[in-house]
């Protein structure tokens, strides 16, 4: 069975004026199609504005479809009753780690979620120290998360969404805000949870160098899934990719300038070691 | 500067008043807040500062810290003192123009000036060893049995929770705004009240923007987190009371009949002043 399940999925944006008649309509989404297996890694890529964020908030059954269905492990997120269930087996991320973290202390955080599921009170504690060892941030478990880098506090989130034991969890675009070393600290913790508890990730993001190790990359602009593929299928198209307002890793673009001026590299290089082997291989 | 105000935060150190039940402490604060105001002499201060001293020693606070929870009511303080010292009729003790200061100005400015210091340190203190989660909790198990004259006791409790840990934020915010409308500009410290008062809404009209879409984004985490009220809902830390805690009642009651003691008897005393 699938995780997730998208189906022809529009979502309108209706602004009404203060009588309620319609200003204006904004197709945020628009006919997208998308299957992600269990245990799959998929990133969502797009510039600003093309519709990937609204997509992430109905895998969450925050936002419900215009049009089409969205399924998550086979329930409707448009019945009403499903909402809770879809909520906590596919938990959510968001992009600013100070608005999602809602309380003092960083156990009690994490705690957060397990309380509203009724989770009695020793699972809860055993729930919060098994989620903050995953991501690394036990010792840190009665902090505030005021004094935490957004690293951490992203980590943090993360761990309170594990805490409610979800089958998959969304990102959306978690590292927006954060320095680059935080940056690689949540995706790399968010690879670790991928293999180890098998949790299928939904990664919404703009910085390709994130989408790398990603199974599927779906590339968005406006509304519509326009690519989609493996990292490396994806990231031998660089000029389309530069169409849709997105940038190419350094070696990548690096690598695919070489190749056009006729060097004899392989399409697609996605790292540095990957590059100097292939310079190798020409100088023989 | 705006960081300095202490009010309300949390105190992060492992003392025996850190591990009472928060009950106990709401408890605690209220019948010190009641204590304070019973007596007019300043034996009953002896007693007062007596117990203050003990718990926040019992606290492991540092002192400068909780004193400086002082400074964001400096200006209500010179105000009461202010009003009470030049404005209570009695005997003169000096006069300098129409300013008359009195015995019992005097008396009165210092006693409420002492009142608002204690009151701000008790609670204050309540706040260093008490983790909003757990302030919320014990207001929510104490004032449970309003639910049931539909008093929504669980929203109130989560949001009183909520905005004690957006103090910070929203005080770093606004230092963070004050400084770029200062880049550019804006000036906060200089001319009339009015003029100052004005200043403020450039300051003002972005931090509530933030503030807003501070919310909207914390009510769609905390759903998305299945956060749906206080229905089914259970606790990572419920309220139990301990051994200690009855030790705490029955230490707070000692010196809550202390203190009616002396404010009983204290006239009977000779007076200090």
């Amino acid at each position: 069975m699938d995780m997730v399940k998208i189906k022809d999925l529009a979502f309108e944006y209706i602004r009404r004026d203060e009588e309620g008649n319609v200003e204006s309509i904004n197709r945020a989404i628009d006919g997208v199609n998308l299957d992600v297996k269990k245990g799959d890694f998929i990133a969502v890529l797009g510039a600003n504005g093309s519709g990937k964020s609204t997509l992430a908030k109905h895998i969450n059954a925050i936002l419900y479809p215009t049009e089409g269905t969205v399924w998550v492990s086979g329930l409707k997120t448009s019945d009403e009753e499903n909402i809770w269930e879809i909520r906590e087996s596919a938990g959510m991320v968001f992009q600013n780690p100070d608005n999602q973290i809602i309380a003092t202390v960083v156990e009690e955080d994490v705690g957060f979620g397990p309380e509203n599921l009724g989770v009695p009170t020793e699972e809860i504690w055993q729930r919060v120290e098994d989620s903050l060892r995953a991501v690394d941030m036990l010792e840190y478990r009665s902090h505030s998360p005021n004094k935490l880098s957004g690293g951490q506090k992203q980590r943090i989130a993360i761990a309170g969404i594990m805490a409610m034991k979800p089958q998959c969890i969304v990102l959306d675009e978690p590292t927006a805000m954060l320095d680059p070393d935080g940056r690689k600290d949540v995706i790399s913790t968010v690879h670790k949870l991928n293999q180890q508890d098998n949790i299928t990730v939904i990664l919404i993001t703009h910085h390709m160098d994130e989408v790398i190790d990603a199974d599927k990359v779906f590339v968005m602009e406006k509304g519509q899934v326009v690519m989609e593929g493996t990292p490396r299928e994806i990231f031998s198209k660089v000029d389309e990719l530069k169409r849709y307002r997105l940038d190419v890793p350094q070696v990548t673009e690096l690598a695919y300038e070489l190749r056009k001026k006729g060097l004899d590299i392989p399409e697609g290089i996605l790292s540095v070691e990957e590059l100097v082997q292939a310079l190798d291989k020409i100088r023989g | 500067m705006i960081r300095d105000i202490t009010i309300g935060q949390y105190y992060p150190v492992d003392s025996i008043l850190h591990h009472l039940d928060p009950r106990v402490k709401l408890n605690g604060t209220l019948l010190f807040i009641i204590s304070i105001f019973l007596f007019d002499t300043f034996y009953g201060y002896i007693a007062v500062t007596l117990f203050l001293l003990s718990i926040i020693k019992m606290s492991k606070v540092p002192f400068k810290f909780i004193v400086k929870g002082l400074k964001a009511i400096i200006i209500i303080l010179l105000f009461t003192v202010f009003f009470n010292l030049f404005l209570t009729r009695g005997d003169i003790l000096v006069q300098v123009g129409f300013l008359k200061i009195s015995k019992q100005g005097l008396h009165s400015a210092l006693f409420m000036g002492l009142r608002l210091i204690f009151l701000i340190l008790g609670s204050s203190l309540m706040t260093f060893t008490t983790t909003p989660n757990q302030l919320t909790d014990g207001l929510e198990k104490l004032l449970w049995p309003l639910s049931y004259i539909k008093v929504p006791v669980h929203e109130i409790a989560m949001m009183m929770s909520i905005a004690l840990r957006f103090i910070p934020i929203l005080l770093e915010e606004t230092d963070k705004i004050m400084k770029a409308q200062m880049a550019r500009g804006a000036d906060f410290e200089s001319g009339g009240i009015i003029k100052r008062a004005k200043g403020l809404i450039p300051l003002l009209v972005p931090l509530f923007v933030s503030a807003f879409r501070r919310a909207n984004d914390l009510a769609m985490a905390m759903e998305a987190r299945c956060y749906r009220g206080g229905k089914g809902r259970t606790k990572m830390k419920p309220l139990h009371y301990k051994g200690r805690d009855g030790l705490a009642y029955v230490f707070l009651l000692v010196y809550f009949a202390l203190v009616i003691v002396i404010s009983i008897f204290e006239n009977r005393l000779p007076t200090l002043l």
